[in-house]
């Protein structure tokens, strides 16, 4: 076995880290033990993760080698440490959602997605902080503590999968699952230089986890590179029972085409999304990306999503209103915080959730409360939800002329911490990118393609595919990552 | 448009929500912001428009077939319960 130091296992993708792993030249002891001492080290200025279940990852490492020396392995992944957002539900280990309404609940079951992880062998390090119910863009709404870019500690992650994001920058985890309602996934991937995919709708079982908008929700990886984030999407993609929208269609092998390279790739670009509100570094790399598809031998076809430009008020409508109803779940009865007990049923009700909510899980409720309210129904949900028809359709009209669409993932890098908190409006509105996946149920990925030459931050491109044609963006994305690279692990200082 | 503190207040106890007067204050100016920009969505004429209600259009979702399987035992599912009685939640009294 040669000698490697920490850093340099903590370096590795998950492929190769597996790849060592199968070749006996590394045990998962030896990467688990390095990511935990990463995480020792740089966890308490990040704040990446909200719980390190180190006894488990190594006992799992151990069946993970035991595995490896009988000439077992299971998976690719078999032995490889990987962390998971905490909003995915862990049977024994818990799982808070960033809130404080689920403080030490312990749920009875594990989410689909890691009991898949876990099957491919997975090694698991612990749970990933992000914005209270999945509600942010920054993952400043964590109502434990805040997370921080790993490229810049006074500038925020992206969220809310925040903690996913910095932790595979940061290299704490050799790849993470995070989900996607608006943008959750795809922005702090952006942010922090790392790839990150929402699948198509129904693609990615959401069984086990925590609901925040039930039509919009979507499980994906954040990895340090297009092929790892092909591994982890096979692994965790697929039909599952116990999620009713959870897709029939079979999963295709992602990592089977993936150096097909962008030649005969349609590639359209959607005029709305290069104009005005894109700060110029953002725009400058973009554009930069779109010549290199070009230079790699796609076409560039202008195409026009008339209608994204009402995304962002569908989906502020649509978001809330089912996240008011998927929370009244919480209510002090069946777990979680209780509070208020003494005076009465109501009284128990609203105390519970007073205490236990954060000001944005709160404005939601109230914005989809009131959207859903007697005699507003048609006026903004209805309405809202026949825009997001129209929404998918100016997609569909755009595939009939390109094979995917390519655009920004946010109007510019990440911002600095507490610049917008207290302006939701203004948070909002950089979703605007990233939110027409999500209303239109289609896949779409954030690929890192350059820096920002002001703040030499990273940028990432989004693609957005056909339905269920995750393959193609992937095949898309690692022409792209070829060209420009990857990022290297950024100094935690 | 701009919500007032009543209405806040409203729509407050429909989501049994308590907020304290600084947040009704403050709800109320971001909540009127957030709806202002939300009313885009009026130029819009969307009579003819279907609504999108469900996201996997055209995929017929699966149905399983109606068969008793295990779930979580009664021990488990109230093993989290804020209070309980053996098996059951216990709650404060519902009718007084």
């Amino acid at each position: 076995m040669t000698a490697t130091s920490g850093s340099e296992l903590a370096a590795l993708s998950a492929r190769q880290a597996g790849a060592r792993i199968a070749a006996r030249e590394v045990s998962s002891r030896e990467l688990t033990e390095a990511a935990l001492g990463r995480i020792a080290r740089l966890d308490g200025r990040l704040g990446a993760f909200l719980a390190v279940t180190a006894d488990r990852a190594l006992a799992a490492a151990r069946e993970a080698d035991a595995r490896a020396a009988r000439g077992g392995r299971l998976s690719e992944l078999d032995g490889v440490p990987l962390a998971v957002k905490d909003l995915f539900l862990t049977r024994g280990v818990p799982t808070t959602a960033g809130s404080r309404i689920l403080e030490g609940w312990l749920p009875p079951c594990d989410a689909t997605a890691v009991e898949r992880l876990e099957a491919a062998g997975a090694v698991l390090l612990g749970k990933l902080n992000l914005d209270e119910f999945a509600m942010g863009s920054s993952t400043e709404n964590s109502a434990y503590k805040p997370c921080r870019n790993p490229w810049d500690l006074t500038r925020t992650p992206g969220g809310s999968s925040g903690g996913s994001a910095a932790a595979v920058a940061a290299r704490l985890a050799h790849g993470a699952l995070g989900t996607d309602t608006g943008g959750s996934i795809r922005e702090p991937a952006a942010f922090c230089g790392v790839v990150g995919v929402k699948p198509t709708y129904g693609r990615v079982s959401r069984f086990g986890v925590v609901a925040f908008a039930s039509s919009l929700d979507q499980v994906g990886p954040l990895a340090r590179t297009v092929e790892d984030a092909a591994l982890l999407l096979g692994a965790v993609a697929g039909h599952d029972p116990r999620d009713m929208t959870s897709s029939a269609r079979p999963v295709g092998d992602y990592l089977a085409g993936l150096e097909d390279g962008a030649r005969g790739l349609r590639i359209g670009v959607p005029r709305e999304w290069l104009g005005d509100g894109l700060e110029p570094g953002t725009l400058a790399a973009v554009r930069a990306a779109l010549e290199a598809y070009q230079r790699l031998g796609a076409t560039l076809v202008e195409v026009s999503l008339p209608h994204s430009r009402y995304g962002i008020a569908a989906y502020y409508i649509i978001a809330p209103a089912e996240a008011s109803s998927n929370l009244a779940r919480y209510d002090g009865v069946r777990f979680g915080l209780r509070a208020g007990a003494g005076g009465g049923l109501r009284e128990m009700y609203a105390e519970t959730r007073q205490e236990g909510f954060g000001p944005e899980v709160k404005r939601r409720i109230m914005l989809g409360t009131y959207a859903l309210s007697s005699g507003y129904y048609d006026a903004y949900y209805l309405r809202a939800q026949k825009v997001r028809t129209l929404v998918r359709r100016d997609l569909d009209q755009a595939f009939e002329r390109c094979d995917l669409v390519a655009g920004p993932v946010a109007p510019g890098v990440a911002f600095r911490l507490g610049e917008r908190v207290e302006d939701p409006l203004r948070m909002y509105l950089a979703d605007v990118f990233t939110i027409t996946a999500n209303l239109a149920a289609l896949p779409a990925l954030s690929v890192p393609c350059g820096r920002d030459a002001a703040t030499g931050l990273p940028v990432g491109l989004q693609l957005v595919g056909r339905p269920f044609d995750e393959a193609t963006l992937l095949r898309a994305a690692r022409a792209l990552e070829r060209e420009v690279g990857t990022f290297p692990a950024p100094e935690v200082a | 448009m701009s919500l007032s503190l009543e209405e806040v207040r409203r729509i407050a106890a429909l989501a049994r929500l308590r907020l304290s007067p600084e947040e009704e204050e403050r709800f109320a100016g971001q909540l009127s912001a957030i709806l202002d920009h939300v009313r885009l969505l009026e130029e819009l004429d969307v009579a003819a428009v279907e609504p999108m209600t469900h996201a996997l259009a055209g995929e017929a979702p699966a149905l399983r077939a109606d068969l008793e399987r295990p779930g979580l035992s009664a021990e488990v599912a109230v093993a989290a319960a804020p209070e309980r009685a053996g098996t059951h939640f216990k709650v404060p009294r519902v009718l007084e």
